[in-house]
């Protein structure tokens, strides 16, 4: 907006202003309903929703999927989606940095006089992309499992031979998931590169045995998995067991 | 006994009549209800002599609003409304909760939320004014977006509106530990290593918020005291420069109104 524009705006504005209605009571009547209907759903809310309480915070466990509050879920997906740990840094920071300084110079770098939504169309559906992308990143988030769960192929020989191998692999590859291994191992496309080795091609190095073994009796800082429910270990021993 | 009509006073010389009642004093018989609505002037009055208050809220509540603004332009109040919300519940519910990691913070809330009367929906109503508070933010930031609100003069109130934002998320996500159950925490954790991968102050930034290298003992008082200390102060003093500017500048027309007017003007002029 150059010079001109701003004391032509001031003017308009002025001209309206002086046309309009005084705030009390007229607006204070409107947003004294909005208020009470804020309140009504508020209330509604805690009644039909309450508010739960779940188990004591327990730092030993390995198994617990975290999950934020709802509106959190886009930051989410969009660390899930993002997988090499080169680019995680982006993901969970970079982006939103970036957002929140674009956001913050909105109106310095969107100077134009025209304030009418249909008569600026970048701005009108820059708007409606972001929101339908945060909209489609919080409905992914909320469906998605873990931030850790493993997305790969499933080996061949393990498809064909179906029925209970394919089901074990599967129930292992979950509880994997959800132990936490992938803070330290990698597997596939997954997971950070260490503290711990690479575990995409483990079978090949490891008999059955030597993985469970290992598992029991880890070398530290690894914990170790002994007191997991017997069904889960050998689902963990059957899944890594078939990653040649 | 009937009624005698009543006879016509006297006519009376000018200089003896009674004075007529000077406007804002009482009118002779002077009953309990104008009693107290002197009172009620008299401190108002007080207070004025030496605040100048009215003015300044004359100055806020008759300022004239444009016409044709809409329900849209309620959202902002709401916001505030929904903050004050927060406001009153949180103190209720730091009535009860103590901030001690090793078992006493998870015994409080089960304790407010199982036994103090009214305990549960108190705190459901914090928990779920919470998301209806960001809701409301979204929503009039979104009206602020697309009416071109944050053009000039108002960019800099856009810029408080950005913090304000920002403020807002950082109380769900300090307030997300407190309960201290399981979902709480973990999710905390994530959320602390997630900031300590931020470019250059992100790992100072994470040992700040767990007051260490290690999440422990001081990190729930740490939560706690931004949760209802430095955050809230910040967002009832931003709230304040947010209103005081909307007041000096003026509540936007709808960026349709302008246009009418110029169509008029133009056929005025043919």
């Amino acid at each position: 907006m150059n010079k001109r524009e701003k004391e032509a705006y001031l003017r308009d504005y002025a001209i309206l202003k002086a046309k309009g209605k005084p705030f009390f009571p007229y607006a204070v009547a409107k947003d004294g309903a909005m208020a009470c209907v804020v309140m009504a759903v508020i209330i509604t809310m805690s009644l039909v929703l309450g508010a739960e309480l779940g188990s004591k915070a327990n730092p030993t466990t390995t198994t617990y999927v975290p999950r934020p509050e709802w509106y959190f879920f886009f930051l989410f997906e969009v660390l899930r989606v993002i997988k090499p740990p080169s680019l995680v840094p982006l993901a969970t920071i970079g982006v939103p940095t970036l957002a929140m300084i674009l956001l913050f110079l909105l109106p310095f770098y969107d100077r134009g006089p025209e304030r009418r939504p249909e008569r600026r169309p970048i701005a009108t559906v820059t708007g409606i992309v972001v929101i339908a992308a945060m909209a489609f990143l919080t409905y992914e988030g909320a469906n998605a499992g873990s931030p850790t769960a493993i997305e790969m192929p499933t080996p061949a020989h393990v498809v064909k031979a179906g029925g209970a191998t394919l089901g074990e692999y599967e129930a292992g590859k979950l509880v994997v998931a959800q132990s936490g291994c992938l803070a330290c191992h990698k597997i596939g496309e997954n997971g950070n590169s260490g503290p711990g080795p690479d575990l995409t091609h483990i079978a090949s190095r490891l008999p059955r045995q030597g993985i469970a073994r290992t598992l029991v009796n880890p070398t530290a800082p690894m914990p170790s998995f002994k007191n997991l429910p017997p069904q889960k270990f050998k689902s963990v021993v059957e899944f890594l067991s078939q990653l040649k | 006994m009937p009624r005698l009509p009543k006879l016509p006073s006297p006519p009376v010389p000018g200089p003896l009549k009674a004075p007529p009642p000077r406007p804002g004093e009482g009118n002779g018989a002077v009953g309990p209800l104008e009693e107290a609505k002197e009172a009620g002037i008299t401190v108002v009055d007080w207070v004025d002599e030496r605040t100048s208050l009215s003015g300044a809220g004359r100055w806020l509540m008759f300022r004239k609003v444009p016409k044709g603004t809409n329900w849209f332009y309620t959202l902002g109040s709401a916001t505030m409304f929904a903050f004050l919300s927060q406001a009153v519940t949180g103190v209720f519910l730091a009535m009860y909760y103590r901030p001690d990691p090793s078992g006493g913070a998870y015994e409080s809330i089960r304790h407010v939320t199982n036994d103090v009367f009214l305990g549960q929906f108190v705190r459901g109503m914090h928990k779920w004014g919470s998301s209806v508070m960001v809701i409301l933010v979204f929503l009039h930031m979104g009206r602020t977006f697309f009416f071109g609100a944050y053009k000039y003069p108002r960019e800099l109130n856009w810029v408080i509106g950005v913090v304000l934002l920002i403020l807002t998320m950082t109380m769900s996500f300090t307030g997300y530990l407190l309960p201290f159950d399981q979902r709480a925490y973990w999710a905390t954790i994530v959320g602390v290593n997630i900031n300590g991968t931020g470019p250059l102050i992100g790992p100072y930034l994470s040992d700040f918020l767990r007051g260490g290298s290690e999440f422990g003992a001081t990190t729930l008082s740490r939560f706690y005291a931004i949760h209802m200390l430095l955050v809230p102060g910040l967002l009832a003093a931003l709230i304040g420069a947010h209103l005081y500017l909307v007041a000096k500048l003026g509540t936007t027309a709808p960026p349709w109104l302008k246009a009418e007017k110029r169509a008029e003007l133009h056929e005025a002029e043919v």
